[in-house]
């Protein structure tokens, strides 16, 4: 279903057809802006490597062969320019945390729980949608480590699969899951200090 | 001590850590049979570990909320040209 309707697209895009480029823009274009800022410091840079990306796409349209969807191709494409552009951006990269990463400390030598968690789980749920829960995490989200937040963001922002987001980042399966592990981790624990306040 | 020993699960082996470690995968319905019957036994069991599950998609939940944002219409109006100049450009088929 999905397949034969990409192959419509790609032919419609192919004929030069402007409803199926502004339907596909209208789709992907605010999250692969939202993908490059996880890299470059600017929204500016961020367009502009968003709008590569759609230049890249159609040069390689002819070629386009279908196996990976167009989603993941775009997404791949910004991955790698964002990249490169943010490393040309800043001398430094920030240190990473990764090294800061602890086992959570909330469970003993054998695996139980020692710091059981406080209930709080239908609060959260209560206020889903509340500016400061989602400014907080959307914070967080802009420090973590550089995996992890391009992970959590394809998976829990995008709503890309597994599959998929291992594809555009060109990770394996068992990565993704721990970077994703880790970066829910975080925000759990803000969402945890935001509620319990 | 007391308590963590009446909260572990009986019949299957894997505590709160494991648990916790697996949720990942349960929620992406990658785990294999075995170890998605010893993780379901453990949170039926385990209030704990079903309150961190129930966290962990709340966290999901409102992660997802970030999206809300439309496309900027200069963006749009840049992009369609970029389309058209394209367009425009290409070798006739």
């Amino acid at each position: 279903m999905v397949v034969i309707e990409e192959h419509e697209l790609v032919a419609r895009l192919r004929a030069g057809d402007e409803t199926a480029f502004s339907n596909l823009v209208e789709q992907y274009h605010p999250a692969m802006v939202r993908l490059a800022l996880l890299h470059v410091r600017s929204r500016a840079v961020a367009e502009e490597v968003a709008q590569e990306a759609w230049l890249g796409l159609l040069r390689g349209i002819d070629r386009f062969e279908g196996r990976s969807s167009l989603r993941t191709w775009l997404f791949r494409i910004v991955v790698n320019r964002a990249i490169s552009t943010g490393i040309r951006e800043r001398v430094h990269l920030p240190v990473s945390s990764e090294e800061l990463e602890t086992t959570d400390g909330r469970f003993s030598q054998d695996g139980w729980w020692v710091q059981p968690p406080e209930h709080w789980a239908d609060q959260v749920l209560d206020r889903i949608a509340a500016p400061a829960l989602v400014a907080r995490v959307r914070e967080l989200i802009a420090d973590l480590p550089p995996l992890q937040r391009d992970v959590v963001t394809l998976r829990d922002v995008d709503g890309l699969s597994a599959v998929e987001v291992c594809s555009v980042l060109d990770i394996n399966e068992v990565n993704q899951r721990v970077q994703l592990h880790r970066a829910r981790s975080r925000i759990r624990a803000v969402l945890e200090q935001e509620v319990m306040l | 001590m007391r308590l963590r020993r009446r909260r572990r699960p009986s019949g299957h082996d894997i505590n709160c850590q494991q648990a916790v470690s697996l949720v990942a995968a349960y929620l992406d319905g990658a785990l294999a049979p075995d170890d998605l019957a010893l993780f379901e036994a453990h949170m039926d069991e385990c209030d704990h570990c079903h309150e961190h599950l129930r966290q962990i998609e709340a966290t999901i939940l409102v992660t997802g909320e970030i999206r809300a944002e439309d496309l900027d219409p200069l963006a749009r109006e840049d992009l369609m040209s970029l389309y058209r100049r394209w367009r425009d450009d290409r070798p006739v088929s």
